[in-house]
């Protein structure tokens, strides 16, 4: 795998990563409840009295909670569990109602799994998944609203998680990186996961140790919480630096938990409790056994749509399309989404001429207008009669980037553009001829230099011939006409 | 198994019950007691015997994803020793 | 007339319905009662105006010709029940104060059935207890007394004890209960009356409030067989919003419930003799053998091996469910709050210490002891395997037998303190009801004659799951034969 070393002073150390991802299932309502789980709501408006754990109050599971995770472990081949269980993870905190959070710990839904992954330079590589379980989220606290109060905000409590806990198999930030990228990427072409880091429904545990290459698994910190891509390569680029530097200087790593500071860049200790926590897991007595049936198993298999990697393999082999381009076009899923409808439209048989206006004209116009594909201001449907203007000739090359900018800004249907603005490419020879034999006698010398063998001088007869047909000559055909009359 | 008063103390602060001097003296026998007679479970052979998962055979059903509960912030308040501003609050916890 | 609260609840629906009385008038001899029976602190919230109500719209109903199974019929509900809007405390001062805005299913069945609430019952805290001396509300009292003139006021048992004294005391014809590890046919032994806790997930556990939750059933407690099937039937059904209520059909149990049982099998537990029990125990349950056989009954002995270890095993189990089940009582969403010192673990401890009595206490701490790290294979998931174990001698004695005969309780009512000192004399109590509930089969307690001091004492009949009619007809039969129409003397 990586040859990512930290070099100390005594020599190389070498980075060994797990990580722990919280998921947030997409669902309407609650894993035990029939709450809703909107973001964003007033305070305690989302909570039903399961939520707030009233006395007398029964969780009640919520099948496409078990659904999704099921979806999710499929999409990484992992083992799916058809006989799991609820257990209670005791603790006190004010955001957590009940006193425990229902979790899964010895009968996970899914076990082992595998995610591939893509380094910089093509290469790739595997990172395995150890089981990826269901679990309540707990409320929210806020502790700056009151000067001697926090006050506790349950909307959250009780929103279906899926924990999903990687084996300790990345060796540098960067595979880290590109772990939790390719699982976000996997979670939203699911559908399990609308993957937003910023409103939480991603947030990743970071385990990390060192260790001289060759020798074992160094201890390991926990940095809780840390809710970027970017803050998570951060935490662990600290983390491991820090823990070479205790080492060397003659210090052991504490098993403990850290918290990410994205300000500083610096994880720091959180107040290290006197006791262990004990959180004296058993069978939640509320709940039976999770018993799936083969029925069940199927219409998760069957839901399941062709996942990045399949994709991916698609586009290359299948539309011939070049590793960059099929990687773009599949890593996000709204992206593959938008392109097959613009294939659709255009037929497969343009997916390369498809692909590059994507990656180049589109992407590049989306980025200069900061927006994403999915408030592109231009639809796949008229992309699709851009190209084909294109293709049939109507459009040129630089006049089909025209009518796009058009587009761009009014959201107009190309054809429409076309039509008002008189911007159809011609190939009607007449007009052309005419232009030319206006040009070649307005330019007596350098019609004389080329055909004194300056042939480097036909590019200036193509751009003076196009300057006067406004760019609506075909420049196929200005080509040919200009060699004849050229002699 | 017996415990000492320190085991008691470590329990109590588990279960977040706060206990005085008389309370921990006053338990450790009790708990003593009460779990040395537990204790005879341990002779019991139970060689391939699965742990009780469910005692009356039963299958779990799965509720529809259907939102029909919440929206109800004045119930969940409405017992609360302290509400403020739509929020349960508590003494601050420091993180 | 003849004294309405004399009636049981069979004759009080009929009456009603018949038109022999008013249901207004049925109530309003029950609310008095109540009131007369202060001495006895089986209630801890009366609602004569609950039953007023549901009385009048009985009345109403009648005039109108859409009578309900339980028009007419006033009950009282254990503290354990969620009323909504009445407060309800589990007889803690953890809940005091607290007034829930919803209704259990089991309490919310029986009034849509028309039966009006006379209050709420007192019970041992958390129902944890067989005395009912617990409760934050000081113990419940017994109507009875031993006949040796010396007043030692009794213990109805417990953790139903305020159910049970009602129920004898005719301060209510009928109560719910529920029962974890005896808490309805320990106290229906004590005060003379019956008492069934059905299936496991026969009666939905929400808005129940729990002690151990793969243990806890709700059942009815009243003066006679029929008036348990009566209340079992408006009681039990299938909740959605348990996950592990029973998804099947409520039979009409009353309607098929028959005193015959000849050619059935009952067994009788060798394991069940056990030694210290008194002799008079042994003699009233080899007199219901005799009722039983005289019934027609063919008695078959059998042996569950693993009796002996069921009350360890439940003693690790419930206490367990109960720490986690009781986490939520920490002072922030409802309920009793101390502000104690330093901070929210300060609140924590100072709320846990204060709200909880000293027995739910010790039960917290053993729960959470064995709960612990380093001691969950050896305790708690040895008693789920040795559970296993017990359920499976239930099983096979079944495929031999119909039933199973044992006495309830190991002793008749003692008075109260006599035991508050040692938990596990207390505890002992239990013996013979605790291996029912870890298997979670359909058990009932029916009076069976009096000891020598002139108190009650009980027979248990235990059945196969689902085979609540079994146990009720044997229950009947065994009824028939035992004629006991003894009652405690007002003395209250
Ligand atoms: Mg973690
Ligand atoms: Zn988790």
């Amino acid at each position: 795998m990586s040859d990512y070393r930290i070099h100390g002073a005594t020599g190389e150390w070498e980075v060994v990563i797990g990580l722990e991802v919280h998921a947030q299932v997409v669902s309407n309502a609650k894993l035990f409840s029939g709450a809703a789980t909107a973001f964003g709501a007033e305070p305690n408006s989302q909570v039903s009295l399961v939520d707030a754990a009233m006395p007398g109050m029964l969780p009640v599971l919520n099948g496409e909670c078990v659904r999704q995770a099921v979806r999710t472990g499929m999409a990484i081949n992992a083992q799916i569990n058809a006989w799991s269980r609820f257990d209670r993870k005791n603790y006190f905190y004010p955001d957590l109602p009940q006193g425990y959070q229902i979790s899964q710990l010895y009968h996970p839904i899914v076990g082992e799994g595998e995610i591939e992954i893509e380094l910089e330079g093509g290469a790739t590589a595997k990172v395995g998944v150890e089981r990826i379980h269901l679990e309540q989220d707990a409320g929210k606290m806020l502790h700056d609203q009151h000067p001697s109060m926090s006050y506790v905000d349950l909307n959250r409590s009780g929103v279906a998680l899926m924990e999903i806990v990687s084996k300790p198999d990345m060796r540098s930030p960067e595979e880290a990186g590109a772990y939790v990228r390719k699982l976000r990427s996997i979670l939203r072409y699911v559908g399990s996961c609308d993957g937003n880091m910023e409103q939480g429904s991603m947030r990743a545990d970071v385990n990390v140790s060192v260790r001289k290459p060759g020798q074992p698994f160094g201890t390991r910190t926990e940095t809780k919480n840390v809710n970027s891509v970017r803050f998570i390569m951060a935490a662990i680029e600290y983390e491991a630096n820090r823990q070479v530097e205790v080492l060397e200087d003659g210090g052991t790593i504490v098993q403990e938990t850290r918290l990410f500071d994205p300000d500083k860049g610096e994880t720091r200790s959180l107040r290290s409790k006197e006791e262990a926590h004990d959180y004296r897991y058993f069978p939640d007595p509320d709940l039976l056994p999770v018993e799936l049936s083969d029925a069940f198993l199927a219409e998760c298999r069957e839901s399941l749509p062709e996942l990045p990697d399949a994709k991916r393999a698609r586009y290359q082999d299948g539309l011939g399309l070049s590793a960059y381009a099929a990687n773009v076009l599949t890593a996000e899923v709204e992206t593959a989404r938008w392109f097959e409808q613009l294939l659709a439209a255009t037929g497969e048989e343009h997916a390369q001429r498809a692909a590059n206006w994507v990656t180049s004209d589109l992407f590049g116009a989306l980025n200069r207008l900061g927006r994403t594909i999915e408030d592109s201001p231009v639809s796949a449907a008229q992309a699709a009669e851009l190209l084909t203007l294109t293709a049939d000739g109507t459009l040129s090359g630089s006049l089909a980037k025209q009518v796009f900018e058009i587009m761009l800004e009014t959201g107009q249907d190309p054809g429409a553009i076309v039509e008002e603005r008189g911007l159809k490419q011609t190939s009607d020879t007449g007009a052309i001829e005419a232009v030319i034999a206006g040009i070649l006698a307005a330019n007596p010398g350098q019609l004389e230099q080329y055909r004194g063998g300056k042939e480097q001088l036909f590019g200036f007869f193509v751009g003076q011939t196009m300057k006067a047909m406004q760019g609506k000559a075909n420049p196929a055909v200005v080509n040919e006409l200009l060699k004849k009359a050229l002699g | 198994m017996s415990v000492d008063t320190a085991t008691v103390r470590h329990i109590a602060k588990l279960a977040r019950i706060a206990v005085s001097d008389e309370e921990v003296a006053a338990l450790e026998p009790e708990l003593n007691n009460i779990l040395g007679w537990i204790e005879q479970l341990q002779e019991v052979d139970v060689t391939g015997v699965e742990p009780m998962t469910a005692v009356i055979p039963n299958q779990l059903r799965l509720r529809d994803d259907v939102v029909n509960d919440g929206n109800k912030r004045d119930d969940v308040l409405a017992n609360a020793p302290n509400a403020e501003h739509g929020f349960f609050a508590v003494p601050k916890v420091i993180e | 007339m003849s004294d309405l609260t004399d009636l049981t609840v069979a004759a009080i629906r009929d009456g009603v319905r018949d038109g022999a009385f008013s249901a207004r008038e049925v109530a309003t001899a029950f609310n008095a009662n109540v009131e007369k029976g202060r001495a006895l602190n089986a209630y801890v919230v009366e609602t004569p105006d609950h039953a007023l109500a549901a009385a009048d719209a009985a009345d109403a109903a009648r005039a109108s010709g859409d009578l309900k199974p339980l028009s007419g019929v006033p009950l009282g509900i254990k503290d354990l029940f969620a009323t909504k809007g009445v407060q309800t405390t589990a007889g803690s001062n953890m809940l005091g104060g607290f007034e829930p805005v919803y209704e259990s299913t089991v309490s919310g069945k029986l009034f849509e059935a028309g039966a009006g609430m006379l209050g709420k019952l007192n019970m041992d805290e958390f129902a944890m207890g067989s005395s009912n001396e617990t409760s934050a509300y000081g113990p419940v009292i017994s109507p009875w007394r031993r006949n040796d003139g010396g007043n030692a006021p009794l213990a109805p048992g417990g953790s139903s004890g305020g159910s049970a004294s009602a129920v004898a005391a005719r301060l209510c014809p009928g109560a719910t209960g529920t029962d974890t590890g005896g808490s309805i046919r320990q106290p229906a032994a004590f005060v003379g009356i019956s008492g069934i806790k059905p299936t496991y997930g026969r009666c939905s556990r929400w808005g129940v409030v729990a002690f151990a939750s793969s243990l806890d059933q709700a059942g009815p407690m009243a003066r006679d067989v029929r008036d348990c099937a009566i209340l079992l039937e408006a009681m039990s059904g299938f909740d959605a919003k348990d996950s592990t209520s029973l998804n099947m059909p409520v039979p009409n149990w009353e309607a098929a419930l028959s005193g015959d049982i000849r050619g059935k099998k009952i067994g009788i537990p060798k394991e069940y003799r056990i030694e210290g029990v008194p002799a008079e125990i042994d003699a009233v349950w080899q007199q219901g053998i005799e009722r039983m056989r005289d019934a027609g009954a063919e008695i078959v002995e059998v042996s569950l091996p693993h009796t002996k270890y069921a009350l360890p095993t439940y003693y690790i189990i419930a206490p367990a469910e109960a720490s986690s089940n009781l986490a939520r009582y920490d002072g922030v969403r409802y309920g009793k709050r101390s502000p104690g010192e330093g901070g929210i673990d300060g609140m924590y401890r100072a709320t846990r210490h204060d709200g909880f009595g000293k027995e739910v206490k010790r039960r917290i701490m053993i729960g959470t002891y064995v709960l612990s790290a380093g001691f969950y294979d050896a305790y708690f998931n040895q008693a789920q395997k040795v559970r296993t174990l017990i359920a499976r001698d239930f099983q096979k004695v079944f495929e031999q037998v119909d039933l199973i005969l044992t006495p309830t309780a190991p002793s008749a009512a003692f008075a109260l303190g006599d035991k508050t000192s040692d938990p596990l004399a207390m505890y002992l109590n239990d013996v013979f009801a605790v291996p029912a509930s870890l298997a979670g089969l359909p058990a009932m307690s029916v009076p069976a004659g009096l000891d020598g001091q002139g108190l009650p004492l009980g027979l248990q009949l235990i059945g196969r799951a689902f085979d609540e009619q079994g146990v009720l007809d044997a229950g009947l039969a065994l009824e028939e034969r035992s004629t006991f129409t003894h009652r405690a003397e007002a003395w209250w």
